[in-house]
């Protein structure tokens, strides 16, 4: 083994444990080291933005299922309020779960 | 410099074990910072392994012969890009490709998310780090690319059927796939893991699944085109065990690319997409363990090794992992929702999933069986083409017809007289194409006619969804740029129906006619003449070349020349077979001219005519085309996911 190769070997793993101690070298006093995991009612809210979000996206694909032809006057007609009373009542939830303003 | 190679390695498996190590009791014991180390390690693992591949890289570009891996696999006659190409030409330099598109891939996913899903990432860091740790410790331990020796004159050189642009591209789109499906196998994971069993790991993984996906796909083209031109046997798949072993975990995660759908939409098939994911990965390893272990018999293999083994402890063991995580998560995987009507869009996907999933089953049985034969009778015995054509024929035939109807079927339920409605264009389509068919004369094979028939009905459909869309938004950009998911998966249906055209085309319509042929003898075949115009033998720098002339008169004019090649370094033969492709007719002309007898001048020689082979390669341009359209960032989609994220973290 040369003294080049070795020079380069002792670089890469003095390079590689500084960056590996970063977090510590950065931050060696922390008044809080805990990860931000959802708390379980971020879990909840999240849960409810998700149904939000389907709900919307299943009214906006009647909408457009519709306008091609996909179903019947009949059938958007039967399956639009119980989407919209889905939607609304999704809504209705992250209301009463006080979630912040988005944006 | 191999020595540097070999500590970069080392490094690489340390980090790899601290990542795997530290992440998981950070991520266990709630720790930022311990697990932000974690992350830094995984970081840095892609830094060792890139200079390892560096080292390696430049030890086959100089000829370094001191490096067993370069003599083995190439010599100073190969080409500097074959040279390069030598990187995954053996197994050690393909292990260290995989290590190092892992490394790379899971450094990428870590980043782009570390702040969004923080707490997912803690999980996923330790997973990746599982399997970078089982490669690296394979390379440090078992398979090294940095072995040195005294350095000979020259190298043994490369395998020359390898010596293909081909086989520059193939493997590392297949590396590019396999290893891409180990990025939602590790965030399914992590979700697993850390409890958290929303969609965020779905939002995470979409597009590295749909990359993984393409890649695989494109290298499966890319190697099934090498075969057509290079092997020399008339055919472009063989159903050989190794190709199935790419094909098997492309089918699962097909599967999953459409069930996932079903679980964005209606929160349902959690229990299920954990398990394609887990699946598409298994196989993923699997196939790189049939490929290794030299288990099974096939022309794609490694030669036999002992690294076979330490790859089937692998699956065992992540199999274990996946299927017990499942298990133990099982109540949080629960669907709030059910299935409205068999009659709906996510019904149809659900056939599709089933068809999908039966499908890659039972080639997987085809894989076994020699194994599974060997094990409990002692005699090793092997399933041929006949099985694996019953079951395309079975599966892939409903699969055609499913994605014709799926599109037009609108999501919750639809009824009969909507669909049929709907279905009345294409339903026409397919009808005047078959009875047209018919009347070509194309009715002498069921099968070619079904699939030709229901090709027709999918193209038929894809134009009447875009025709209805464009009217609906006024513009077919706009309609495709709000939707790029959906009419990506369009031109990607259509890219398949090219495909099935050219795979029935050439399997039930082609035409072979074998003979022995004197000089100045002819044959015919449909419209062709043929006539050996005489052997010639050219010797070149690192060959011998011998080839037999063949005039071609009829429905084409000109000459067609094949024969085989005899390489000096390494000293292996090759087939080398001529193609004359007719643009105009759609089809080729292949011959494969074997047995030459340079002094009699008398030949043997097998063509064929290959009706609309070359859709297949297009459909590969148009299946690229497809998923680069699935997979292109959409900004609004990307905002609207961030919205829902960030706010529940206030």
């Amino acid at each position: 083994m040369n003294v080049t190769v070795l020079v380069l070997g002792i670089l890469l793993a003095a390079g590689v444990v500084v960056v590996v101690a970063l977090p510590f070298l950065r931050e060696p006093q922390v008044s809080d080291d805990r990860l931000d995991a959802p708390t379980a009612d971020e879990e909840r809210r999240l849960t409810l933005r998700e149904e939000r979000d389907r709900a919307l996206a299943a009214l906006r694909e009647l909408e457009f299922d519709h306008r091609t032809g996909k179903i019947t006057d009949e059938d958007y007609r039967r399956d639009l309020g119980p989407l919209r009373r889905a939607a609304a009542g999704a809504l209705k939830r992250i209301d009463d779960a006080e979630l912040p303003p988005e944006e | 410099m191999a020595d540097l190679g070999r500590a970069a390695l080392a490094v690489t498996l340390l980090l790899s074990v601290y990542a795997l190590v530290v992440g998981s009791y950070a991520a266990f014991s709630n720790r930022r910072r311990l697990a932000t180390s974690a992350r830094n390690a995984l970081l840095c693992a892609f830094g060792s392994t890139l200079l390892a591949a560096g080292i390696l890289a430049s030890a086959l570009y100089r000829h370094d012969f001191s490096f067993v891996y370069v003599a083995q696999h190439t010599n100073r006659t190969l080409s500097r890009a074959y040279s390069l190409s030598a990187f995954w030409g053996g197994q050690e330099g393909s292990l260290l490709l995989w290590l190092l598109v892992l490394t790379g891939y899971g450094a990428l996913a870590v980043l782009v998310n570390r702040r969004l899903l923080r707490d997912l990432i803690a999980w996923v860091v330790p997973v990746i780090a599982g399997i970078a740790t089982f490669f690296a410790v394979v390379l440090v331990a078992v398979a090294s690319p940095f072995g040195t020796q005294t350095t000979p004159v020259d190298g043994v050189g490369l395998t020359p059927s390898l010596q293909n642009p081909y086989m520059v591209a193939h493997p590392p789109m297949l590396y590019l796939g396999y290893v891409g499906l180990s990025i939602p196998f590790a965030f399914a994971a992590g979700a697993l893991l850390s409890g958290n069993t929303d969609e965020r790991w779905i939002v995470a993984t979409r597009r590295w699944t749909l990359a993984a996906w393409m890649f695989l796909g494109l290298g499966q083209l890319i190697g099934s085109h090498w075969a057509y031109v290079e092997v020399g046997w008339g055919g472009y798949y063989a159903w050989d065990p190794v190709e199935n072993a790419a094909l098997m975990p492309w089918l699962a995660a097909t599967a999953f690319l459409h069930s996932v759908m079903i679980q964005e939409r209606k929160g349902m098939l959690k229990v299920w997409n954990m398990v394609l994911v887990a699946l598409a990965f298994e196989l993923s390893i699997f196939g790189t363990f049939l490929t290794r272990s030299g288990i099974v018999q096939s022309i794609h293999s490694f030669s036999q090794s002992s690294i076979g083994g330490w790859f089937l402890g692998f699956v065992v063991l992540s199999s274990l992992f996946a299927v017990g995580l499942i298990l133990w998560r099982l109540p949080l995987l629960k669907a709030r929702t059910k299935l409205e009507s068999a009659l709906s869009r996510e019904a149809t996907f659900l056939y599709n999933n089933l068809l999908l999933v039966a499908l890659c089953l039972t080639i997987l049985w085809g894989v076994l069986f020699p194994i599974v034969t060997q094990l409990f009778r002692g005699e090793t015995r092997t399933i041929g083409r006949p099985y694996y054509d019953f079951f395309l024929r079975g599966f892939g035939l409903p699969l055609l017809l499913l994605m014709g109807i799926g599109p037009l079927i609108a999501w919750r339920r639809t009824s009969w007289r909507a669909l049929l409605r709907v279905l009345a264009w294409p339903i026409g389509v397919a009808l005047v194409a078959g009875i047209a068919l018919v009347a070509a004369g194309a009715g002498s094979s069921k099968p070619g006619l079904i699939a030709y028939t229901f090709s027709a009905f999918v193209l038929a459909t894809i134009a009447v969804e875009l025709i209805r869309g464009t009217r609906v938004t006024g513009s077919l950009f706009v309609l495709i740029s709000r939707n790029r998911r959906r009419y990506g998966g369009y031109v990607v249906h259509a890219a398949v129906v090219l495909a099935a055209i050219g795979i029935a085309g050439s399997s039930a319509f082609g035409h072979t006619v074998e003979r022995r042929l004197a000089l100045g003898q002819s044959m015919k075949i449909d419209g062709y003449t043929l006539t050996n115009r005489g052997v010639r033998v050219t010797p070149k720098a690192n060959v011998v070349e011998t080839r037999a002339i063949l005039a071609v008169t009829g429905r084409w004019n000109g000459t067609v020349e094949s024969g085989s090649n005899q390489y000096l370094n390494p000293p292996e033969p090759s087939q080398e077979v001529g193609i004359k492709t007719d643009w105009w007719r759609a089809q080729d002309l292949y011959v494969i001219a074997d047995d030459l007898n340079v002094n009699t001048q008398v030949i043997y020689t097998k063509v064929l005519v290959k009706p609309l082979v070359n859709l297949l390669w297009i459909g590969g341009v148009v299946f690229l085309f497809g998923s680069l359209i699935a997979l292109w960032p959409d900004a609004r989609e990307q905002r609207r996911l961030v919205t829902r994220l960030a706010p529940a973290r206030a």
